[in-house]
């Protein structure tokens, strides 16, 4: 099959060289991706790889859309260790070291070697670039990045009598103006609640690593070899997350990630923490004034960074690894991104995309969107390890037992740490 | 008829068949137990002979006790509700009464669809505050359950759904078993004065006890080998509340592609079914001697 | 007069408790034809739609999940049927050693399935080059232990006679199945078939793994990529999706019901 391939590839290049066509060496492209199906996600991911395409008539390029961020990754290391994998991916930031450790990517500074690439790569945020890079050197080009941001239905803020243009700063605020905002029917049951922070699985974990740094600490370092998940700051974390709940302010038990813009948009709760990668999805179906604020911290503000990187991988022809190059600068250079950003939410990767007259445009019209740029001072990387998605199962299961009155939080985040170092033990 | 067998007669109906099926079913169960025995390795961490670290693991793993709990609970609950609401079933539908075929088409629908879209169907209708178990609850005044996020709902809730998805296809063979029942015997009963209960209880129910064997074994085979609704609606959660030992099996070798303890895990599976087949043959064989 | 009333009452109580069985499954078809507005909140006078549908296709390759379900529950019943038939034939027609032994070993099958076993079959399939192949999804279930045992069963019940006389006529092994065996056996291939199907049709936990590219996927796993998105949950495209899927099912179900029940029926009862 696959050398099927290359000599098809082969005839389609000699062909276009007889023809006398401009031709670089061709390459048949396959990119995976993790995004949803409700955002114009797809269609724009589609687009802009067909312009590509278009553009480039001597590649190929296939995206497939491979399910949601786990899934993606699963499915590209099984991929890859089967020796078939897409040339271009793009996978959670987090998986880095688990990537490295594969050995299924390649370092993109590698590829891109020559002094223009190298000032290419240094045009991107330095946030976004930081969980791209280990040991010197630059694994993956961020894409689909984002920070969680507060989203809070303005109409309800009105309704219970608070500033429409003055979202919660702190926790303590935030459990102030939650009390305000849960409203309850004659029956004595909640019909809104005044916030909703999503605390199971991956999405509760990324969200956690935002109340911690808030604290003023992380959960993780570049080592990839740290989890730092017993601290006092995680200890308040928990407690917070607890707290929203006894204090009737946020629903208890466990709150999933998938359903939480829904019911945001069903006004079931009047604020909620999630992806600025869901911008677009509000917009275009809440049918109420919305707002956007920074996460509220607990002593000051603090985000975690997240989303998705490109990655290349290594077992890829050079004529490839060029042409996933070339594609990568096209998916970032300032008028796909803007593009990108816009259909979506997410943040644009380079400071030149904001300067573009759409990106100019669309912060004018949809001034939420930068709400999570500017957050950016004070996000930090998410958690990530190596052998990340069993660590950071001991990190979910430590905010699961403890959102679901299962264990105290102490403890809870003890047998974390606990775990974790075990597993971690090996690479010291 | 003593027909024998020529080589090449055996090669084409015994040999391809039978390697094909040897090897997707008796070579991975022994390579499981030979890479239960090494270490997982990667581009960081060499290939080594681990012994028995990775069952020393299996002893300690907490997780994994709270999964064969879970798995337990969820085999022991699923199969008798299976059963008892399938033989309720047929007894409806075979009754003669007005509305059989809807309630068939209603009963039977839902083993029609694939697990997956099951799964996607319930999520909808448990997602608190948003789907129709919600609005439900509203109507009657009462607060929303957040079905599969609480610990002590998960799991009962999955369990709902796989009696959902079985009851049906069970209710089918049952349904043969009571059309196969003679007549005569439930009249005979009757004239004797014996009350429907009575007839049912004493009549119909030891005829359809091997219905209801071959039922149970179907449905404990089912209760480990059918995990996609978990996969979809809760991915184990919430604080493993939900997983089962499958899942369990999936989650560790694909997502934290540590296969050697996938590999671990499937000898613990298969460990667990050939003792349970043992039991079952064990159980079966004395009530064929006291019959 | 007692009993007309029972009866009535019993009914009722069927067909609520039907009602409420299918209540599920008929609100996912609600929200799927009405705009997602709506699928969380019930109104009886919500306009009906069908462009959740449209749109659901539109997003995901479902023609090609469709075809690729197609060629895979094919490929399996066909091998599935030659291959039972053949084991199933020799275990009835023949004695040779061992045959108790390895009849048993055919058997773990039923017990240790080849979903339990998608660890080790995964690095076997890895090995050979075949993940992310549709035939590579069809491998494990090509030869099935309970196909041979219910076509062993309804084999051993065809008269010895008929064999005898066929062979009498100079007919060899294979005019002998073909003549004999299998046409008497045609209600067990066609039950046999109806659950093949449909079990292949909703498997997805092997193919979920095995698989990787739009080109190979399954409905199955098509639909639960098409349904797992990390932003927020469009339900009435999820439900369209769902049912868009399953339809063929449904329908042929409506359709052949009193033919697929009988059937299961026989397939199941021996």
């Amino acid at each position: 099959m696959t050398r099927l391939k290359s000599y098809a590839t082969l005839l389609g290049a000699t062909a276009l060289t007889l023809t006398g066509v401009a031709s670089v060496s061709a390459a048949d492209l396959e990119f995976y991706f993790p995004v949803g199906v409700n955002a114009p996600a797809v269609e724009t991911i589609q687009a802009l790889t067909d312009e590509w395409a278009a553009a480039n008539p001597q590649h190929t390029v296939k995206a497939v859309y491979a399910g949601n961020y786990e899934e993606t990754t699963t499915k590209a290391l099984t991929a890859a260790n089967a020796g078939q994998p897409p040339q271009v991916a793009v996978l959670l930031s987090i998986d880095l070291f688990t990537l490295i450790e594969e050995d299924v990517i390649l370092p993109i500074s590698d590829i891109a070697n020559s002094e223009e690439d190298k000032e290419w790569i240094s045009g991107f945020y330095p946030a976004f670039m930081s969980d791209a890079q280990f040991e010197g050197k630059t694994y993956a080009i961020p894409f689909q990045r984002s920070t969680p941001v507060y989203y809070y239905n303005k109409d309800a803020f009105r309704e219970a009598g608070l500033d429409p243009e003055a979202p919660p700063k702190t926790w303590d605020e935030m459990i102030e103006v939650g009390k305000a905002l849960t409203v309850k029917d004659d029956n004595g049951n909640v019909t809104r609640w005044g916030t909703r922070i999503p605390t199971l699985g991956l999405g509760g974990a990324w969200l956690f690593g935002g109340l911690v740094v808030s604290k003023g600490d992380v959960l993780t370092t570049e080592t990839g070899i740290e989890a730092r998940m017993d601290t006092p700051a995680t200890l308040a974390s928990l407690e917070f997350l607890l707290r929203l709940a006894q204090e009737e302010v946020m629903a208890p038990g466990g709150i999933t990630w998938g359903d939480t813009p829904k019911a945001f948009l069903e006004g079931q709760t009047a604020s909620m923490w999630t992806s600025t990668g869901n911008l677009a999805f509000i917009e275009e179906n809440a049918e109420f004034d919305w707002g956007v604020g920074f996460l509220p911290g607990g002593d000051g503000p603090g985000a975690p960074i997240g989303g998705g990187n490109f990655y290349v991988f290594q077992d890829t022809t050079e004529e490839e690894r060029e042409a996933a190059l070339d594609f990568i600068k096209f998916m970032t250079s300032p008028d796909s991104a803007a593009k990108w950003s816009i259909a979506t939410g997410y943040v644009a990767p380079r400071p030149d995309t904001w300067e573009t007259p759409e990106m100019k445009a669309y912060a004018e019209r949809l001034p939420q969107a930068l709400v999570a740029l500017d957050q950016l001072a004070y996000a930090e990387r998410e958690f990530a390890t190596f052998q990340r998605a069993k660590v950071t199962q001991y990190l979910v299961d430590a905010i699961e037992s403890v959102v679901t009155g299962n264990a105290e939080p102490a403890e809870a985040l003890s047998k974390a740490q606990e775990g974790a170092d075990k597993v971690l033990g090996d690479y010291q | 008829m003593n027909n024998r067998l020529s080589i090449r007669l055996a090669v084409i109906m015994l040999v391809i068949p039978c390697s094909l099926l040897v090897a997707f079913t008796h070579y991975p169960a022994i390579q499981a137990l030979i890479n239960s025995f090494w270490n997982n390795s990667s581009s960081r961490r060499p290939s080594r002979f681990s012994g028995i670290e990775n069952y020393q693991a299996l002893m300690e793993d907490d997780r994994l006790a709270q999964i064969l709990i879970n798995s337990t609970i969820y085999a022991l609950g699923t199969i008798p509700l299976a059963i008892g609401l399938s033989i309720g079933m047929a007894l409806l539908v075979n009754s003669r009464l007005p509305g059989t075929t809807l309630m068939r088409l209603s009963f039977f629908m839902p083993t029609m669809l694939p697990m997956i879209a099951v799964a996607n169907i319930w999520l909808f209708f448990y997602a608190p505050g948003i789907g129709l178990a919600s609005q439900i609850l509203e109507v009657f005044g009462m607060p929303s359950i957040n079905f599969l996020g609480r610990t002590d709902t998960a799991l009962a809730s999955m369990m709902f759904v796989a009696v959902w998805k079985e009851a049906g296809l069970f209710m089918i063979f049952y349904l043969a078993a009571l059309q196969s029942v003679p007549t005569n015997l439930k009249d005979a009963a009757k004239l004797e004065g014996a009350s429907a209960l009575r007839v049912f209880w004493d009549v119909v129910m030891p005829l359809l006890r091997p219905t209801t064997i071959f039922v149970a074994v179907n449905a404990l085979i089912n209760a480990f080998r059918l995990v996609d609704h978990v996969i979809v609606m809760t991915e184990g959660g919430p604080n493993n509340s939900s997983a089962l030992l499958l899942y369990y099996i999936y989650e560790v070798t694909f997502r934290q592609r540590d296969f050697a303890y996938g590999a671990t895990l499937t000898v613990l599976m298969v460990g667990l079914l050939g003792l349970l087949a043992i039991v079952q043959y064990w159980v079966l064989n004395r009530k064929a001697h006291y019959q | 007069m007692n009993r007309g009333l029972n009866r009535i009452l019993l009914s009722t109580m069927g067909v609520v408790f039907a009602a409420l069985w299918a209540l599920p499954f008929i609100y996912s078809v609600w929200t799927a034809f009405h705009d997602e507005k709506y699928s969380a909140n019930f109104q009886l006078g919500a306009p009906w739609t069908f462009e959740n549908f449209i749109e659901a296709w539109q997003s995901a390759p479902f023609s090609l999940y469709f075809a690729n379900t197609m060629i895979l529950i094919t490929i399996v019943l066909v091998a599935n049927l030659i291959l039972c038939t053949l084991v199933a034939y020799a275990f009835v027609r023949y004695k040779f050693r061992w045959a108790g032994f390895l009849f048993a070993l055919i058997m773990v099958q039923l017990l240790i399935s080849p979903e339990i076993l998608i660890v080790e079959n995964y690095l076997t399939l890895s090995r050979v080059g075949l993940t992310d192949t549709i035939i590579g999804i069809a491998l494990p279930y090509l030869t099935s232990a309970f196909g041979i045992f219910l076509l062993r069963q309804t084999f051993l019940t065809v008269p010895k006679s008929l064999d005898e006389a066929a062979q009498i006529e100079g007919a060899g092994a294979w005019r002998v199945l073909w003549n004999v065996y299998v046409p008497l056996a045609w209600p067990v291939y066609l039950a046999y078939s109806l659950v093949s199907i449909s079990f292949h049709w909703n498997n997805f936990l092997w193919p979920l793994i095995v698989t990787n590219s739009p080109e190979v996927r399954p409905l199955t796993v098509g639909l639960s990529v098409f349904a797992t998105v990390d932003s927020g949950v469009e339900w009435s495209l999820v439900n369209a999706a769902t049912l868009m899927t399953t339809a063929p099912l449904i329908i042929a179900f409506i359709i052949f019901q009193r033919q697929f029940v009988a059937n299961f029926m026989r397939a199941g009862i021996k």
